[in-house]
């Protein structure tokens, strides 16, 4: 068995007197769809925040393709991190947010060339070619030289995919991808998400989609409280909870 | 289904008040005419006699100068301000503290009589030897006097304002710059700041229009700026009324030119932000002028949709 992605041991974080994870323990396999559920509240929004640093951890080990986030560990201790360090283990992480987040003075081409031009310091013309590709992916090539307040919703957040995609990720998180769309927009983000995961590109998702989780997950994980509640399958896990939390969740959700 | 045709709402207020402001507006050209003391005929002789003419580039010079050292270093404080270091934070809230705590025509003098208090001017090592040194003197003209009063002092303005507008712009950028692996320098520079200057330039041009003004205070330390140059001459003709006239509508004119600029800038920064355009001051007198009654529905305000693209 190859080496998981994302490793997390018991992970602890608090905002204050607030503890909101509470020991995470889950392994997420390179190459798997790898679904985050259960209330709001539970910590599943700052677990995933955690895996690229924009939150720091207070306790535990968190590792991303075996190296350690925010922190090396040499002789026993621990050092955190210079900024450049955590920039350069970002760029292998994409995130795509609830609020998709898009440079509004940017068109959405430029929106998608800014980092690796920036960040990774490509030729324009290696990633103009790369931009038009992955907005033709997302079926939004008509809409290159448009800003984002002129897109709708489901449209500006497959810019968005189609922006954290440019910087050629090992693992991509969604945060409530769909959660900020009108019902009608759902569909169309989910389609490029699935198209996603056939390409064998490891996902962690934030959702309350759970139609999306069972078709295209391999894995799913309840939280509540911080803790992981129960894992499995999601077929089996959505069908057939074991916990009384879960099944009290699930009843209240539409499938 | 055939456009509503209603009669548009009436506004007789507005003509009585119009009436009222015509009256007064007689009253006071006639009093501009009639009255001999205004002496006219030397506001047109002095109107762009050489002095004036130089005292207004010196303005314009002034101005241009002590605002791009203000922008600039108000721009670095404004960062330093929000900076996670709290050393840099520090230094900048101190700064602030000081040059917006004292007045800037104390500052003026205190740096034009910079020499009383440290007659040589040197660079070396800290209490070690010296490298290179020079009178206060020779080196703080009164130019440079007035530079570093006004620019100095804009700065501390400037970094307020500048913070204002960083901090305006919604968290969600600057996460994701992050997540993109951009660091903090170059999001600040290519995500925060383009979307600040929306907020930023409103109360710049502001500060650009009272920095035109304010550099009629450099004229005590004997920098002939356009006050100065106006005081130059009636201090030997005596004509104090018109030259005074004469330098104020300089300054209506430099203002009212900045305006019309600020509108421009307003423009480009507001791209990608709104659905229209601001209008430019040209589209805005139009509009003022022909819709004296109201608007009709179909025929409405001018403006420039901001790009290519329909609505959603």
């Amino acid at each position: 068995m190859t080496a998981p992605m994302v490793k997390s041991e018991q992970v602890h974080k608090s905002f204050g007197h607030l503890q909101v994870l509470n020991g995470i323990e889950l392994e997420v396999a390179t190459g798997e769809v790898f679904c985050l559920v259960g209330p709001s509240g539970s910590g599943k929004s700052t677990f995933l925040r955690c895996i690229n640093h924009l939150e720091r951890i207070d306790a535990g080990r968190l590792s991303v393709d075996g190296e350690l986030i925010g922190y090396r560990e040499h002789g026993g201790k621990l050092y955190e991190l210079h900024e450049r360090e955590v920039a350069r283990k970002r760029r292998e992480i994409g995130m795509v947010f609830q609020t998709f987040n898009l440079f509004p003075h940017m068109t959405a081409l430029a929106n998608i060339m800014e980092a690796p031009i920036r960040v990774k310091r490509e030729s324009a013309a290696v990633v103009r070619e790369r931009a038009d590709r992955l907005l033709d992916r997302v079926g939004l090539t008509h809409k290159a030289d448009v800003y984002p307040n002129q897109l709708s919703g489901g449209q500006q957040q497959r810019v968005a995919i189609a922006r954290a995609l440019a910087m050629e990720p090992k693992l991509m998180l969604f945060d409530e991808p769909t959660s900020a769309l009108d019902p009608e927009l759902v569909g169309e983000v989910l389609d490029v998400m699935r198209q996603l995961a056939d390409d064998g590109m490891t996902m962690i998702v934030v959702t309350h989609e759970m139609g999306f989780a069972r078709e295209v997950g391999d894995n799913l994980v309840f939280m509540d409280g911080g803790v992981v509640i129960e894992s499995g399958h999601p077929r089996d896990v959505l069908a057939n909870p074991q916990h009384e939390r879960t099944k009290s969740f699930l009843s209240k959700v539409l499938m | 289904m055939s456009p509503i045709k209603a009669v548009p709402l009436r506004h007789p207020g507005r003509w009585l008040t119009v009436a009222a402001i015509l009256v007064l507006a007689a009253m006071f050209a006639n009093a501009l005419v009639s009255n001999t003391l205004f002496q006219w005929d030397v506001v047109g002789q002095y109107f762009t006699a050489e002095t004036i003419l130089k005292g207004v580039a010196q303005t314009l010079y002034l101005t241009l100068v002590a605002m791009a050292v203000g922008i600039v270093l108000g721009g670095i404080l404004a960062v330093m301000r929000l900076s996670p270091s709290p050393v840099l934070s520090t230094v900048s809230w101190v700064y602030i503290w000081f040059f917006r705590g004292t007045p800037v025509l104390v500052q003026l003098i205190f740096w034009f009589n910079l020499a009383a208090l440290f007659p040589e001017l040197s660079i070396g090592v800290p209490f070690g030897p010296t490298f290179f040194s020079v009178e206060t003197n020779a080196a703080i003209t009164p130019f440079v006097a007035a530079i570093l009063g006004l620019g100095l002092n804009e700065a501390a303005y400037m970094a307020e304002i500048s913070r204002a507008g960083i901090q305006s712009v919604n968290d969600g950028q600057v996460e994701a710059a992050h997540a993109l692996g951009m660091r903090r320098l170059l999001t600040m520079r290519r995500i925060v700041l383009p979307q600040a200057m929306r907020m930023i330039i409103p109360p710049a041009g502001n500060e650009t229009i009272g920095m035109l003004k304010t550099t009629s205070l450099v004229s005590i330390v004997t920098l002939p700026e356009l006050l100065y140059s106006a005081q130059s001459i009636y201090s030997r003709t005596f004509q104090t009324i018109p030259l005074l006239i004469v330098a104020s509508l300089w300054y209506l004119i430099l203002t009212s030119v900045l305006t019309v600029g600020q509108y421009y800038i307003e423009r480009h920064f507001a791209k990608g932000n709104a659905r229209t355009m601001p209008p430019t001051a040209w589209q805005r007198l139009r509009r003022n002028f022909f819709t004296f009654h109201s608007p009709r529905p179909e025929a409405p305000a001018p403006s420039v949709t901001s790009s290519s693209g329909g609505i959603r």
